[in-house]
C-alpha cells in the first residue's frame, strides 16, 4: 500500500485483497499517514480487488483508532458493490464516502 | 470430503481434497437490506425479535468493543480448512450446548439467510436471530440485529498453518445497551468465551481431534456510547420475557376470538 501527502490529508492507496492478511501491511500504512499531525485520513479502494468480512472487520478498527488520534477517515473508490457492502455493514454512518479523490480532499480540506 | 456421521462420532478417515478456493464478492456477501425478514420458521422455533430489526456494526452499540479470537488446531488430522468449514456450515446448530438452539434456514449458511437462536443466558430466555452476512468456502460470518446481546459480527473460518489445519472462532463486537454491557461485565463475556470454547471442541471433536482451545483477546475501544444507551427499548432478552409473561393473555384473546367466530 502506498501513502500520499496531500496537504492536511494522508491518501493510503490500497492494493489487492483486503482481508485479515492484509492487517500488518495496513497499520503501518496508517501509522505513516499519520507522520506529522495529519488530521485526514483518505482510503483510496480504486486498486482494491476483493474484500471479505475480515477486511470489514479491519476497517472497523482502523476507524477506532482514526477516532482515538482525532482524526478523520474518508474513502473513496469504492464500486457499487463494495458500496453496498458499506451500507450493508452500516459502516456508511461512519465513514464519509466520496466518488473520486478530488470530492475526498475537498471534503476533507473543510473538515 | 467425507461426511461426518449422524451420531457425532469422530471420522476415524478423512480424505484430503485439493484446496481449490473459489471466491466470488457478488454471491459470498448478504444482498443489501433495510430490515430483516424472516421467510420460514424452522419447527420448534421461536421467530422474536428478529422481524423487521436492522442489522447493527459494531459501530452501533454501547459497550466496550471487544475483539476475540478463539482457535483450535487439528493436529494429527488430514483435513483441509474448505472442509472444516463445510461440515461447520452444515452442522452448524449441533456444535453449540444445549441450552444455545440455532435454528438455520433450509437453505443453510448462506449469505443473506437468517438463523433463529433461542438461547438461555444465565436461565433466562433470550430469543433473537442473526443474519449470515457474508460466506465462502473458508469462512462465514454472522451479523447480529437490533436487541441482540452484541451489536457486531462472528466469524468462523479455517486456515492452514505450517500444514496444520486451524479452526478459528473471531467475534468483534460491544454489548448492544447497558444492561448487556453490565450482565457481560459480571458474567456474561465469560459465559460467551465457554461457550465458543465449547464449539471449537465440539468440532474438533467432529474430526477426531482433541485439543486446547486458545483465546486472544483485544478491547479496541475501552469506551461506552452513550448515544446507543437507547438501544435498551429493544433488547431481547427483556423482550423475550414479556413476551413469555404475557402468554396467557395471548391465549385468553385468542379463545375469545375462536368463540366470536364460532
Amino acid at each position: 500500500m502506498d501513502v500520499r501527502r496531500m496537504n492536511k490529508a494522508s491518501i493510503i492507496d490500497i492494493q489487492g485483497d483486503v482481508t485479515a492478511f492484509a492487517e500488518d501491511v495496513l497499520m503501518s500504512a496508517y501509522t505513516e499517514a499519520s507522520e506529522g499531525g495529519v488530521r485526514v485520513i483518505i482510503l483510496n479502494f480504486s486498486g482494491m480487488d476483493y474484500m471479505n468480512s475480515s477486511g470489514v472487520g479491519l476497517l472497523v478498527t482502523l476507524l477506532i483508532r482514526v477516532n482515538r488520534q482525532k482524526q478523520k477517515l474518508l474513502i473513496y473508490g469504492l464500486s457499487e458493490h463494495y458500496r453496498h457492502i458499506f451500507e450493508l455493514t452500516r459502516l456508511d454512518e461512519a465513514i464519509g464516502i466520496y466518488a473520486t479523490e478530488a470530492e475526498a480532499l475537498a471534503a476533507g480540506n473543510s473538515a | 470430503m467425507a461426511a461426518p456421521s449422524n451420531d457425532h462420532e469422530p471420522l476415524e478417515h478423512v480424505e484430503q481434497s485439493p484446496a481449490v478456493v473459489t471466491r466470488n464478492s457478488e454471491t459470498s456477501w448478504a444482498p443489501r437490506i433495510s430490515t430483516l425478514t424472516v421467510t420460514e420458521v424452522p419447527t420448534g422455533a421461536v421467530n422474536l425479535n428478529v422481524e423487521g430489526r436492522r442489522v447493527v456494526s459494531p459501530l452501533q452499540g454501547f459497550g466496550q468493543l471487544w475483539q476475540k479470537t478463539y482457535r483450535i488446531r487439528f493436529e494429527g488430522v488430514q483435513v483441509t480448512p474448505q472442509e472444516v468449514v463445510s461440515v461447520w456450515k452444515a452442522h452448524f446448530p449441533e456444535f453449540h450446548p444445549p441450552q444455545n438452539r440455532f435454528y438455520p434456514s433450509i437453505a443453510g449458511m448462506r449469505p443473506g439467510e437468517v438463523v433463529l437462536i433461542n438461547a438461555s443466558v444465565q436461565g433466562l430466555p433470550v430469543d433473537a436471530g442473526v443474519m449470515v452476512l457474508y460466506a465462502d468456502d473458508e469462512s462465514f460470518t454472522v451479523m447480529t440485529p437490533e436487541g441482540f446481546p452484541e451489536a457486531g459480527w462472528n466469524t468462523f473460518s479455517a486456515y492452514d498453518d505450517d500444514g496444520v489445519t486451524v479452526a478459528q472462532v473471531q467475534s468483534m463486537g460491544r454489548a448492544n445497551d447497558p444492561i448487556y454491557e453490565i450482565s457481560y461485565r459480571l458474567f456474561a463475556a465469560k459465559a460467551q468465551e465457554r461457550i465458543w470454547a465449547h464449539v471449537l471442541t465440539q468440532l474438533a471433536a467432529r474430526f477426531g481431534v482433541q485439543g486446547e482451545v486458545t483465546i486472544d483477546k483485544v478491547c479496541v475501544d475501552p469506551k461506552v456510547q452513550w448515544s446507543e444507551a437507547k438501544n435498551v427499548w429493544q433488547n431481547a432478552g427483556a423482550r423475550t420475557m414479556l413476551y413469555l409473561v404475557l402468554t396467557p393473555v395471548r391465549w385468553v384473546r385468542s379463545r375469545i376470538r375462536s368463540r366470536g367466530k364460532a
